[in-house]
C-alpha cells in the first residue's frame, strides 16, 4: 500500500462551551501521535456555541477518522476538515525588537511598508511590531527582523472562515428545532 | 423552607431510583461517605453490593449491564477508589457497556491542591468514557444524573463518570427531577437513510455469495428476531464476532460459527470468498479481520452501525447505514428478495466439517490422560441444557467457551472482548447472576485470571450469589504459553504458575468445591455443580499442552488458518 501524502489540515470544531472539550479533542490527536501545530478557541457566530480551530500535518485518511472521532464526543456539535484552498484564514504575530539596533540602519519604515505590518508600541528600549497574514508572511518578517535581534516572538493559532456557502451551524440549529420537538414529545 | 430541601447525596440516590435502578455495586470511603450515610436510609429501595475491590465493583456492574441491558451503577470513593475502576471503564468503553460510575471527590476548596485522596478523575477518564463530569454544587446533582443515564444507555452505550465533590453531596437543594431526552450536541438515534438502504438492498439482492456478520449491536438494539428473519429471507450464512455470540441461535441451520483468530473455519474462509458482506453492529476489530489488506478480497461491504466513526475505520464500507441495527434491518427487510444460496452455504459446511474432524473431534475425544478445555466447556454447556449464561475470563478459557459453549438465548456470553481484561470473569459473573437470578450463570476462567479477582469470593459468600465456577487449571498462563509454544520457540518465559489449593480457598469462604483430576470424574462433578442451588466451584486439571485451534496468527490473512502446529487449512470442494 502507498503511504498517503501528508498535508496541512485545518479542523474546525463547533462545541458546547463545557469544561474539558479541548482535553478530549487533544486526546484523540495524542492517541494517534499527531502533533497539533496550532490551536485557537473562541465563540462562534452563535453566542453559546464554541469554536475551536486546529491545524495539523497528517494524511487525509487518518484525518477523516480523527474528525469522526472528534464528532463522536458528546459535547461536540460538528467537526469539519479543510485544506487551505477551502478557507480564508489568518494568523497574527507580535515581534519585540530592540529599538537601538532597528534605528541604526534606518530600515524601520521600509520593513513596515514592505511587510504590511504595523507598530503597536515604540519605546526607547523596544519596538512591538504586529503582522497579520499567512504563516509564510509571518515567517518572512521574522527572517527580516532576525538580524536586528528579536527579543520576543509569538504567533497565534490560525483562525478561519470557509469559502463555502454551506453554513453548518445554521443548518444544525435548523435541524435541532425539529429533533428537539421529536425527542421531547417522544419521551412523554 | 429548610424542611423541603434535601442534600445532594439524597438527590443522587433519588435520581438513581428515578432512573429505575435497584442495585448498585460499590465500596465506601471518605469522600463518598455522605452518599453512603444516606444509603443507610434507602437500603430498602436500593440494594448495594459491597465488593472486595473496586475493580470487582465495576466488572460486576458490567456483567449486570451486559446480561440485563440495564445501566450498571458503581459507587466508589475518590483517589484510589476511583483509579481502581479505570480498567473497567476502559473495558466498558471498548465493549459498549452502559455504566454510570459515581466517584466521590474532595471538597471543592481542596481541588487542585493534592489533597488527601484527591485525583483528577475527570481528566484521566475522558479518553476512556463516553462522558465525564465533575459536579461541585448540590443543585446540579439531579440534572447531572439525568444526563449521565441518558448518555450511558442511548446510542452506542458506554460508561459515564460523575465525579461528585463533597460539597455537592452535603449541600442542599430543592428536589426536582426531569429525565433527559434531548442533548443538542448528541444524536443517539440517527434516522435511517433510505438511499443507503436502497443501495444495500440492491447489493444484497444481486449477491451470489452473501455473508452476514453479527456483532453486539444486534443484541443491544434488540434486533435478534429481525436478524433471523433477514438471514432466512436472503438465505445467507451467519457468523458472529465474539460479542455477537448468542445473538443468533447456535443450532440454526444458517449459523456457521464465530469469526476471527480462533473462529470457525467456515466463516473465516467464506470472508474471502463472499461477494457481499453485511456487517451488522460490529466494528471489524483486528482479531476479527486479521490482516486488513487481505480482508474480504472479493466482497462489497454493507456496514450497519450506530457509531459513525466505525465506518471506514479499519475496513472500507461500500454502503454505510448509520443507524440502530434493528431500525436498519426493519428498513431492509421489505426491500430484500427471498433467495436461495444452498451451494454457497454447503461450502461453509464443508469447511466446518474439516474443522469438526481435524480440530473439534480431537479436542472432544482427547487420547491423553489429562482433560482438555473443550471437553470441560462442552460438558458444562450440555449440563445446563445450553441455556446458561457463560461468563468467561480472558485467554484460552475465553476462546474455548466461545467455541464450545452453545447458546439458545441472547445475552448469554459475557466476556471482555475489546480490552481483554484478565480478572473480568469472576466479578462479572456475580453481576450477571444478580441481574438474572432466574438463569444459570457459569463462570469459566483460568487459574491466572481467577486469581486476579479471587477476592470476590467474599462477595459471593456475603450475598449468597449462586455462581457456578469452573477453573480450567493448567498451572500456566495458558494463552501466553500457547503463543510461546507456537511463535517463541517454546520459551515459557514467566508463564508457569504455582497455584494454591483452590478447593481449600473456596472452603474458607464456605463455598462448595471439588477437584476434577480424571476424565471419569468430570460429568458427575459438573452435574453436581449445576444441580446445586448455591455457589459451587470446580477446579479442573487441564492438559497444559492443549491449544486453542484453529488459529489465524496475528497479522495473517483471515483465511490463513492453522489446523494444528504444522498444518494449514486448504479448501477442497
Amino acid at each position: 500500500m502507498q503511504t498517503p501524502q501528508r498535508e496541512l489540515f485545518t479542523i474546525t470544531i463547533y462545541s458546547e462551551n463545557s469544561v474539558g472539550v479541548l482535553n478530549q479533542v487533544s486526546n484523540i490527536f495524542t492517541r494517534r501521535c499527531l502533533n497539533i501545530e496550532d490551536v485557537s478557541a473562541s465563540v462562534s457566530s452563535v453566542p453559546d456555541i464554541h469554536k475551536l480551530t486546529l491545524t495539523t500535518w497528517a494524511d487525509r485518511p487518518t484525518m477523516e477518522k480523527v474528525v469522526k472521532q472528534i464528532e463522536k464526543l458528546v459535547d461536540v456539535i460538528k467537526a469539519v476538515l479543510y485544506t487551505d484552498d477551502e478557507i480564508v484564514y489568518q494568523e497574527i504575530a507580535l515581534y519585540k525588537v530592540a529599538t537601538a539596533k532597528l534605528m541604526e540602519e534606518n530600515m524601520l519604515e521600509s520593513i513596515i511598508r514592505q511587510h504590511n505590518a504595523r507598530i503597536l508600541e515604540l519605546t526607547t528600549d523596544y519596538v512591538v511590531i504586529e503582522k497579520a497574514g499567512h504563516t509564510w508572511e509571518i515567517e518572512a518578517l521574522l527572517g527580516c527582523l532576525r538580524k536586528y535581534g528579536i527579543t520576543q516572538f509569538v504567533r497565534s493559532g490560525r483562525v478561519c472562515v470557509t469559502k463555502s456557502s454551506i453554513e453548518y451551524i445554521d443548518q444544525f440549529l435548523e435541524q435541532q428545532k425539529e429533533r428537539r420537538k421529536r425527542c421531547i414529545s417522544g419521551a412523554q | 423552607m429548610m424542611e423541603n430541601k434535601i442534600t445532594g447525596a439524597e438527590a443522587l440516590l433519588r435520581g438513581l431510583l428515578q432512573e429505575g435502578i435497584t442495585t448498585v455495586f460499590g465500596y465506601p470511603g471518605g469522600a463518598i461517605l455522605p452518599v453512603y450515610d444516606k444509603l443507610y436510609d434507602y437500603s430498602d429501595r436500593l440494594r448495594h453490593i459491597l465488593v472486595r475491590h473496586e475493580q470487582g465493583a465495576i466488572h460486576a456492574a458490567q456483567g449486570y449491564a451486559r446480561t440485563s441491558g440495564r445501566v450498571g451503577v458503581v459507587i466508589v470513593t475518590s483517589g484510589p477508589g476511583a483509579t481502581n475502576v479505570i480498567t473497567g471503564l476502559c473495558d466498558a468503553m471498548t465493549d459498549s457497556t452502559p455504566l454510570v460510575v459515581i466517584s466521590g471527590q474532595v471538597g471543592a476548596q481542596y481541588l487542585g491542591s493534592d489533597a488527601f485522596q484527591e485525583t483528577d478523575f475527570v481528566a484521566m477518564t475522558q479518553s476512556i468514557t463516553k462522558w465525564a463530569l465533575q459536579v461541585r454544587r448540590a443543585e446540579d446533582v439531579p440534572a447531572a444524573i439525568a444526563r449521565a443515564f441518558y448518555i450511558a444507555r442511548s446510542g452506542r452505550p458506554g460508561p459515564v463518570v460523575l465525579d461528585i465533590a463533597k460539597d455537592a453531596q452535603i449541600g442542599l437543594l430543592d428536589w426536582h427531577y426531569e429525565p433527559m431526552t434531548y442533548i443538542r450536541s448528541y444524536d443517539p438515534d440517527p434516522e435511517v437513510d433510505s438511499a443507503a438502504v436502497a443501495s444495500a438492498a440492491d447489493l444484497i439482492n444481486k449477491a451470489a455469495r452473501p455473508l452476514i456478520l453479527v456483532g453486539q449491536g444486534v443484541a443491544i438494539s434488540g434486533a435478534c428476531d429481525e436478524l433471523k428473519r433477514f438471514a432466512e429471507r436472503i438465505d445467507a450464512p451467519v457468523a458472529a464476532t465474539l460479542l455477537g455470540l448468542s445473538c443468533f441461535p447456535s443450532v440454526h441451520r444458517l449459523y456457521k460459527g464465530m469469526l476471527g483468530m480462533h473462529g470457525n473455519i467456515g466463516p473465516n474462509w467464506a470472508t474471502n470468498q463472499a461477494d457481499v458482506i453485511v456487517a451488522i453492529g460490529m466494528r471489524f476489530d483486528d482479531r476479527v479481520t486479521g490482516n486488513t489488506e487481505h480482508y474480504a478480497r472479493q466482497a462489497r461491504i454493507v456496514h450497519i452501525d450506530i457509531d459513525n466513526s466505525e465506518f471506514d475505520k479499519t475496513v472500507h464500507a461500500d454502503v454505510a447505514i448509520h443507524s440502530d441495527a434493528r431500525q436498519a434491518l426493519l428498513a431492509l427487510l421489505p426491500r430484500v428478495h427471498r433467495s436461495k444460496h444452498s451451494e454457497w452455504i454447503e461450502k461453509l459446511d464443508k469447511c466446518n466439517a474439516v474443522e469438526r474432524r481435524e480440530v473439534i473431534d480431537r479436542e472432544m475425544h482427547h487420547t491423553g490422560s489429562k482433560l482438555t478445555m473443550g471437553e470441560v466447556v462442552a460438558a458444562v454447556s450440555a449440563a445446563s441444557g445450553s441455556r446458561a449464561i457463560a461468563v468467561t475470563d480472558v485467554g484460552q478459557n475465553q476462546m474455548m467457551t466461545a467455541r464450545y459453549f452453545n447458546f439458545t438465548e441472547t445475552r448469554s456470553l459475557i466476556t471482555s472482548g475489546g480490552l481483554g481484561t484478565m480478572g473480568f470473569g469472576l466479578p462479572a459473573a456475580i453481576g450477571a447472576k444478580i441481574a438474572r437470578p432466574d438463569r444459570e450463570v457459569c463462570y469459566i476462567g483460568g487459574d491466572g485470571g481467577f486469581q486476579m479477582t479471587i477476592q470476590e469470593l467474599g462477595t459471593i459468600m456475603q450475598y449468597g450469589v449462586a455462581v457456578k465456577m469452573v477453573v480450567l487449571n493448567n498451572n500456566f498462563l495458558g494463552n501466553v504459553r500457547q503463543w510461546q509454544d507456537l511463535f517463541f520457540g517454546k520459551r515459557y518465559s514467566q508463564t508457569p504458575m504455582a497455584n494454591p489449593d483452590f478447593r481449600a480457598i473456596a472452603a474458607a469462604y464456605g463455598i462448595a468445591a471439588e477437584d476434577v483430576v480424571e476424565r471419569h470424574q468430570l460429568h458427575d462433578a459438573v452435574s453436581r455443580m449445576i444441580a446445586s442451588p448455591e455457589a459451587y466451584l470446580l477446579n479442573v486439571n487441564i492438559d497444559e499442552t492443549d491449544l486453542v485451534l484453529p488459529m489465524t496468527p496475528a497479522g495473517k490473512p483471515v483465511d490463513y488458518i492453522m489446523l494444528d502446529r504444522n498444518r494449514l487449512f486448504e479448501f477442497q470442494d
